[in-house]
């Protein structure tokens, strides 16, 4: 064990030496493992990234609240037996909320109704337009992780009394007011007025999937008052039609599925169906909407890695190679160190660690390189969730340690193999 | 029949060698580069191996030096049966029990003279205090006490010939294998090297010197000629005129 120990060492010494008086050699070798060490971390941030955009998305939805929607959350084929659907009414909510309140021991907490339509938003000389307007009711903040940075969220005398006042995102906030505060203002929405109550905190953008930050929300009474028209038929110039659904909080999210059943249930009986026919609504949880995107995400995150992987791999091949040259180079001094005793492991660990420290090294500099191209990205572009951990770094470490153990594996026994004599003889 | 210096006596048998043979095949033919070589070498002598080119010299000392195993015979090392040892069993003995002198000094070019003194000690696992302790007393031996730190490049021949050998005795071998020491020397120096191996020789070494130099060989207590892959001649001291007479043959 204590020889292992002075070999190692030894190894590592002449490995050192190796490298100082290959200067060039070794920088040109290193440079492959610096790309590759840089592709794949900075693959992997992105995929990181794009990972905690999803779950930032996604916990915009809640854990714990079932949606009812007319369209599942999901890829359908037979889109025709969705598309004659009812349309889902915001006062289902109401209903709902009486069945709960009747029942004993339910599972659900609320229904809150929310309708949306994407509207443009007004304030002096700025307009942004396309913002994704909802209307809702108080209670929409115990079914949402909505979060003011400014001012508050709509009450409950607001919301039934459709009180003209609007809770705006961080992102509409930073277009229509990017010098003072927009608390106490008072908006257009398609040319009515708002007074603006709060502002949410900003939650990064990602894919444009959800997010509070390009919304405005509105007391529902108000939103039907303005917007809503009751006729499905409705198009108005500029505007699609009002997209409603209803969303439960449930009690306990263990008991999603108990919850689902129970909900469905009361909307069969909101809807008026008989037994024998089927839901004419879906109901929703955010783990459908995760199991859609989990392949996609995996996709990218296999596919990305793998095209990155291709050029750790040339790298590695640097490596391989340059190391058979310095086998090659040093077959005199391999035959004389076995001369004096040195065994097959000892050669083979040397040249291992030769090929290792180098793809260390390439490894140390292409994580510095990483970091600051990571640096850069997060100043370039604040709303990517760029992430450089720990975990990357001890990983593209080990990717390194690996590398070089795997590219210089094949030199090295062909050393530990040389005869003695013939690699004396070697000039 | 004694030599120019007086033959000490003689030690227990480190080498055992019976009819040892070592074939090797080239393309379609064989070549039989030893026949049936018996040997014995005692701690304490100093031994010449003589041979023009082809003669099998080469390949007795690879044998010897247990960097080769024969094809066929007998082959005991203090004891030990070579034949059938493995790599790293070789390796062991090789580093413990036998030192090596090359003719091209064979020094790693980067290390210091202590650092290419200390290889053998790492090998054998010494910790580092000891081994750099001994490595320098070692160098001190060979009169390059004042040279430890020293790149190869920055000594002269004859002093990286000393780095050598001081290398080769610093585990304390049985034996000490010289390989045409002073080939890469001029005559000088290599008188100077030859005087060191001497005083080795008198302090107790066991010195087997690989030459097709007479004048080198005559250093020897014993020399042994060999022809053709056979030990043709082998006898005490260096006689000028039978090894002449074998010469001109």
């Amino acid at each position: 064990m204590k020889r292992f120990l002075y070999e190692l060492e030894e190894s590592w010494k002449i490995a050192a030496a190796q490298m100082r008086s290959n200067m060039t050699r070794s920088t040109l070798t290193a440079l492959g493992v610096i790309i590759g060490i840089v592709a794949v971390t900075l693959m992997g941030t992105a995929i990181s990234g794009i990972s905690i955009g999803f779950d930032n998305s996604m916990s915009v939805l809640g854990d714990d609240v079932l949606y009812v929607t007319q369209w599942p959350w999901k890829p359908v084929d037979d889109w025709w037996n969705y598309r004659d659907r009812k349309k889902i009414e915001t006062d289902y909510a109401e209903k709902i909320n009486r069945i709960i309140a009747a029942t004993s021991n339910s599972n659900l907490i609320v229904a809150v109704p929310t309708s949306s339509l994407m509207r443009s938003v007004k304030y002096e000389g700025n307009e942004v337009d396309g913002v994704f307007t909802l209307g809702t009711t108080s209670d929409f903040t115990l079914t949402s992780t909505i979060d003011p940075k400014e001012g508050r969220f709509f009450n409950e005398i607001e919301s039934r009394e459709g009180a003209q006042v609007v809770v705006v995102g961080y992102d509409v906030a930073d277009a229509l007011f990017p010098s003072e505060s927009p608390i106490d203002k008072t908006v257009l929405i398609n040319g009515q007025n708002f007074k603006v109550i709060g502002v949410n905190t900003r939650q990064g953008t990602f894919l444009g999937l959800f997010s509070w930050d390009s919304m405005v929300a509105i007391p529902l009474t108000a939103f039907n008052k303005y917007f809503s028209s009751k006729s499905a038929s409705d198009v108005r110039p500029g505007g699609a039609s009002t997209e409603s659904d209803v969303r439960v909080k449930v009690k306990d999210k263990k008991k999603l599925a108990e919850s689902k059943d129970e909900l469905m249930g009361i909307m069969r009986r909101v809807r008026g169906l008989s037994p024998e026919k089927r839901e004419d609504f879906s109901i929703n949880e955010q783990q459908a909407f995760k199991s859609t995107l989990d392949p996609v995400k995996n996709t990218i995150a296999i596919a990305g890695l793998f095209i990155t992987g291709l050029s750790l791999f040339v790298g590695a091949i640097g490596i391989m190679n340059i190391t058979f040259v310095s086998v090659k180079e040093r077959t005199k001094e391999i035959g004389t160190r076995k001369a004096l005793g040195a065994r097959r492991r000892t050669i083979l660990l040397q040249f291992l660690i030769e090929s290792t420290a180098l793809c260390l090294l390439g490894g140390f500099i292409g994580l510095a390189v990483a970091y600051f191209l990571c640096f850069g990205i997060g100043k370039a572009f604040p709303s990517f969730p760029i992430q450089f951990s720990l975990g990357l770094v001890v990983t593209s470490m080990v990717v390194s340690v690996v590398t070089g153990l795997i590219s210089g594996f094949a030199p090295a026994w062909t050393a530990s193999r040389l005869d003695p004599v013939t690699a004396l003889r070697y000039e | 029949m004694d030599g120019p210096q007086s033959v000490r006596p003689v030690g227990p048998v480190v080498i055992d060698i019976e009819n040892i043979t070592k074939d090797y095949v080239m393309g379609e033919e064989t070549v039989h580069a030893l026949r049936a070589v018996t040997l014995q070498i005692r701690r304490n002598e100093y031994l010449a191996v003589m041979g023009p080119s082809g003669s099998g010299k080469s390949t007795l000392m690879n044998m010897l030096g247990c960097l080769d195993t024969p094809s066929s015979g007998r082959y005991e090392f203090n004891g030990r049966n070579v034949k059938e040892m493995d790599d790293d069993e070789l390796a062991a003995i090789r580093n413990r029990e036998i030192g090596f002198v090359f003719q091209t000094f064979n020094l790693l070019p980067r290390a210091n003279a202590l650092r290419n003194v200390e290889l053998p000690l790492i090998y054998a696992g010494m910790d580092p205090e000891s081994r750099k302790e001994r490595a320098a007393q070692a160098l001190n031996d060979v009169g390059l006490g004042d040279r430890i730190h020293h790149k190869p490049n920055e000594l002269s021949g004859g002093q990286r010939q000393r780095v050598a050998i001081a290398r080769a005795l610093v585990n304390n071998p049985s034996i000490i294998l010289a390989d045409e020491p002073t080939g890469n020397l001029d005559s000088k120096t290599g008188e100077e090297i030859m005087a060191l191996l001497e005083d080795l020789y008198l302090r107790g070494n066991t010195i087997i010197l690989v030459t097709h130099e007479r004048d080198i060989a005559a250093h020897a207590r014993r020399t042994i000629h060999l022809r053709d892959g056979l030990i043709e001649m082998d006898h005490m001291g260096f006689i000028p005129e039978l090894d002449a007479a074998i010469a001109a043959t």
